[in-house]
């Protein structure tokens, strides 16, 4: 069962891995010497510039949320401690199992791969089930990003991750169904290892929420 | 199973790009370890930034440094354990891309509590400002 495609290699391997040394002996791809770096190589890496401006991007919210916390006049609401334990087992254990999934692909293991994604996704939904129970309560209780500077700093930052992860859900399906319809290709995998790192870097940030936001501004 | 397939030079590459190699030939069960390992520690240190919120035993208002502490560790762990970055001569572009994003995420996060904390010991108190209103 060859699955795996030829059709991504635009130059001959023994080029692209520099047997063909051009007069050196270094036989590193990608500084100048022994062709250019694999495709693979240069996609993730330019993702992971992509995450880390994502990062960025989520630090400036992080910025203004502390700001007017620090600052903040109106109740801060009540930690709902067993709703933060469950949100974050669920993204922790789904980002494990991100893993898992990967390492099934890097085994060309089609099954575990899907139940790996598979379970993934529940999880994620899960989660998002019961972020979008939780702000449903919030804006119930007048604590809704109308409602004050404290909470629209709130719900922007973490609305802003919650909609990370519903995209990350889309992607998953996608994934999902794209390996099982076209089989472990170059590019299928390519996407594949660009969507695991989005996953855990979305745990990241989870990381940086449910500690600096929750557990140390909202009232226990 | 083929594993001959991968014609696209990776294999052979001395950089890696961030993440788990996708390639053939990755060894399962070292994999394995390496996300179990990471998932332990990082559920270790989850308990203990929810075990600080609710604990008498540290002083009070050292709980956010120690949450900041917690925080940071578990992100350390997620980037080498999950994604894979780690401080070997193949991950230099990986290292220096995530320096420089620390760097610019430090200055956005220090920088605008820097400025709005030094802002408002400047500003007139809000009681006078009211009273120079009436």
């Amino acid at each position: 069962m060859s699955m795996v495609s030829e059709r991504s290699s635009l130059i001959p391997a023994d080029v692209a891995g520099g047997s063909l040394a051009f007069g050196s002996s270094s036989d590193a791809p990608g500084r100048g010497e022994g062709g250019p770096t694999s495709k693979s190589i240069v996609v993730s890496f330019g993702f992971w510039i992509f995450l880390l401006s994502d990062i960025v991007m989520f630090s400036a919210f992080f910025a203004a949320f502390q700001v007017v916390a620090g600052n903040a006049t109106v109740p801060a609401p009540h930690l709902d401690m067993s709703n933060l334990t469950i949100e974050t087992i669920c993204l922790l254990v789904s980002s494990f199992l991100c893993g898992i999934a990967s390492l099934g692909a890097a085994a060309r293991n089609l099954l575990l791969m899907e139940a790996g994604l598979l379970l993934t996704g529940i999880l994620g939904a899960a989660f998002l089930f019961l972020e979008i129970h939780e702000f449903a309560g919030l804006i119930a209780a007048h604590q809704g990003p109308a409602d004050g500077a404290f909470y629209s700093a709130f719900f922007a930052l973490v609305g802003c991750h919650g909609l990370h992860v519903t995209a990350g859900l889309l992607w998953l399906g996608t994934m999902m169904a794209q390996i099982f319809a076209k089989g472990f290709r170059q590019d299928m995998l390519r996407r594949l290892a660009c969507f695991s790192l989005f996953w855990h870097a979305l745990d990241i940030i989870w990381v940086a929420i449910f500690s600096l936001v929750y557990l140390a501004r909202f009232t226990p | 199973m083929s594993g001959n397939g991968i014609a696209d030079g990776a294999s052979r590459a001395r950089d890696k790009a961030p993440g788990l190699s996708l390639d053939v030939g990755e060894s399962f069960g070292k994999g394995v370890q390496s996300y179990l390992i990471g998932f332990v520690l990082a559920v270790w240190l989850t308990g203990a930034s929810f075990w600080v919120v609710q604990t008498n035993v540290i002083y009070g208002p050292a709980v956010p440094a120690a949450l900041v502490a917690l925080a940071v560790a578990q992100m350390g762990i997620h980037l080498v354990f999950f994604l894979h970055i780690t401080t070997g001569p193949d991950n230099t572009n990986n290292v220096l891309a995530l320096a420089f994003g620390v760097l610019i995420v430090c200055l956005v996060i220090f920088g605008s509590l820097w400025i709005m904390t030094n802002l408002n010991h400047n500003m007139i108190p809000m009681k006078d400002m009211l009273n120079m209103q009436r």
